[in-house]
């Protein structure tokens, strides 16, 4: 979070944009401090590229302000803003060199050829390209090409660095690796990362912050750690995850907690605040919920059901468990040592869950 | 790396079809052709010697191979009005295939940049002459360029000239025509690179720093190179060869390699240095055509 002294390195005020009546983008206010690796995360079609591409500066927004370092750059081409983008199919230059490739910016600044020629360098050990400088791009492999489209990026040092699904052309494997090497690549240079991805594993990794997108709209913005936990809205909760939903009035609350009349779950005790009468869902993830043998179990949140599935998926036990009412939900179990395969499907259990592990969720 | 058999028998059949058409359609005619240079003229019917007999056995094949010659290379070699004719083919060429190009590149450029319903009209529009015969093409610049034709009428009626102009039979009448004609050879295989340029690339180039004009310099100017190449031999290597549209249109003082051919053939009737001077030809277009060649494979192998 961003000190109230220290000025934002980017604010993005009011920003929207449509396109033949579509409003891709919606009245978006964002900060992005100096140092910051920021996702934009959001389903394909919910406006986090074109919000990049207007911060890059090849969509000019039809309303609104995006500030740099104080400066109102919204009408500023591209060619002029010190932002760079990576983009996402790389568009590397494909009739020139590795070398070339990263140079083009550099040659465009007007840096001395022997300092083009060092920060080449520099950028080729930075992204371990070391020996391919002469290949074209059509000679390496995607990996490789990824590699050299983020040291083009990052040649001229700009002030920040934005990222256009970086990272959805490679494998799964590579791409875990990449992730890691992107994040020390930043905590290194110290500089600001604004990633767009779809992929709320990946913004997770990377970001120290995510704002989640959709219609257009930035939804919540917060760590991951956050989001995951206390998501704002049911549409966040669904989209960052898994997780059970019930739905419910509340009846009373006090102490920081509420309590909530459920149709499938009955009387709940949840940890948040909402009035008296209000309609809201009570929402928990997977691995918060508790599986036991014990049918007599006395919880207030203890429900009976029958485990209808048992997947196993690795380093994970996922159960779907049919509550007495009908609905059915999703627990998912470490298999870490001692934990075997304890539920098979057709047995009848108990699943509770402490009032501290869920969230109710008013939206 | 290795080779897999992944040819069926039809794929092995259709790999065939091309060396076979080439054999029967360029090889064994080039043969004729080359014999026909290498004998000399006569009056008789054929109007060279010797004539090969199969019939006659293979002692009468083998006196007859001893009768044949380079003398017509070396009458092409020595007498000017071949050298000069074959220079005025090439220069004509040049200028008109660097003309073309002036006009094409901006041509393709607009029209890849058009929206992708309007390309195909303006594609249309390109090529339609082409539904209408060439001759009749030429013959009515003829009609637009002749002393009382529409242009002296045009430009007199407009009172820009005070008496007709001779634009017909003049050089600029034949690079009129030739330009005219092989317009849609150089838009063509241009706009084919063009269109296909990722649009994504000169946004990179303008993220790295580069204005409009600065990213078609530096972006799409070398990438579309091979497009360039492809549309400046398909004129080139045709226009050396050019015959009826200098016959027509430009004035008879100089004359193109393929007005002397016709000249020797028809006229002299002397077919074997109609002959020598087509193969002279034919060497002299082959490395443009290797160029070419060697462009396009490279192409292939980048996709």
């Amino acid at each position: 979070m961003s000190g109230a002294a220290s000025a934002p390195l980017m604010r993005i005020e009011h920003v929207a944009k449509r396109f033949s009546g579509f409003a891709a983008v919606d009245g978006v206010s964002l900060d992005i401090d100096a140092g910051e690796f920021f996702a934009l995360l959001g389903p394909s079609g919910c406006g986090k590229t074109t919000l990049l591409r207007m911060l890059a500066g090849f969509e000019m927004p039809d309303a609104g302000g995006i500030w740099l370092d104080g400066k109102n750059i919204a009408d500023v081409p591209p060619h002029l803003r010190p932002v760079n983008m990576m983009f996402q199919n790389y568009a590397l230059f494909p009739h020139l060199s590795v070398e070339a490739n990263i140079a083009f910016g550099l040659k465009r600044a007007g840096l001395p050829k022997d300092e083009i020629a060092v920060r080449v360098a520099e950028m080729v050990a930075l992204v371990r390209l070391q020996g391919l400088e002469r290949r074209k791009p059509d000679q390496l492999s995607g990996g490789q090409r990824q590699r050299v489209a983020l040291a083009r990026a990052l040649a001229r040092r700009p002030r920040l660095l934005l990222l256009d699904e970086p990272l959805a052309a490679l494998d799964k494997k590579l791409r875990a690796e990449t992730q890691a090497e992107l994040v020390q690549v930043q905590r290194r240079l110290g500089m600001s990362f604004i990633i767009v991805t779809h992929d709320q594993e990946e913004a997770m990794t990377l970001a120290d912050r995510i704002g989640v997108m959709s219609k257009g709209q930035l939804v919540q913005v917060a760590t991951p750690r956050a989001l995951y936990e206390r998501p704002r809205t049911r549409w966040v909760a669904g989209f960052v995850g898994d997780i059970n939903l019930f739905e419910g009035r509340v009846t009373s609350q006090g102490d920081g907690f509420v309590n909530v009349a459920t149709r499938t779950m009955g009387e709940l005790r949840v940890a948040g605040e909402a009035g008296a009468g209000t309609a809201v869902c009570v929402a928990v993830r997977p691995e918060k919920l508790s599986l036991s043998h014990d049918l007599a179990l006395n919880d207030t949140s203890a429900r009976p059901g029958e485990v209808i599935d048992a997947d196993y998926l690795g380093s994970l036990m996922r159960y779907r468990v049919k509550l007495k009412g009908g609905d059915v939900v999703q627990a998912v179990r470490a298999n870490a040592a001692g934990n075997g395969a304890a539920f098979e499907a057709g047995q009848q259990v108990t699943v509770s869950f402490g009032p501290e592990d869920a969230v109710v969720l008013t939206q | 790396m290795k080779t897999r058999r992944i040819f069926t028998r039809p794929a092995r059949i259709s790999a065939i079809a091309p060396y076979v058409w080439m054999t029967l359609f360029f090889l064994v005619p080039f043969g004729f052709v080359l014999k026909i240079a290498l004998s000399q003229t006569v009056i008789a019917q054929p109007p060279y010697a010797p004539a090969f007999d199969l019939s006659a056995g293979w002692e009468a094949l083998r006196g007859n191979l001893s009768k044949l010659s380079l003398d017509n290379f070396y009458l092409l070699a020595t007498d000017d009005i071949y050298i000069l004719s074959y220079l005025r083919s090439i220069t004509v060429a040049l200028v008109s295939t660097a003309i073309l190009l002036m006009i094409g590149y901006p041509v393709a450029y607009a029209m890849a940049r058009l929206p992708r319903r309007w390309q195909g009209i303006a594609m249309m529009l390109v090529v339609v002459p082409f539904w209408t015969s060439f001759l009749i093409r030429i013959y009515a610049w003829i009609n637009i360029l002749q002393h009382d034709g529409l242009l002296n009428s045009l430009l007199l009626a407009l009172h820009l000239i005070e008496r007709p102009l001779p634009w017909l039979s003049t050089d600029s009448a034949m690079y009129l025509g030739i330009v005219y004609s092989y317009f849609p050879f150089m838009i063509l295989p241009l706009f084919a690179t063009l269109s296909k340029m990722d649009g994504s690339l000169l946004e990179a180039a303008s993220d790295l720093g580069c204005s409009r004009l600065k990213a078609f310099w530096l972006v799409t100017v070398p990438m579309s190179l091979p497009g360039v190449a492809a549309g400046a031999l398909l004129c080139f290597i045709p226009i050396a060869g050019e015959f009826v549209i200098p016959d027509l249109l430009a004035g008879s003082e100089n004359m193109m390699i393929g007005q002397t051919l016709w000249l020797e053939f028809f006229t002299n009737r002397d077919w074997p240095v109609a002959s020598t001077i087509a193969i002279v030809l034919l060497v002299l277009l082959l490395a443009p055509l290797l160029i070419y060649e060697h462009i396009q494979r490279k192409q292939l192998e980048h996709g």
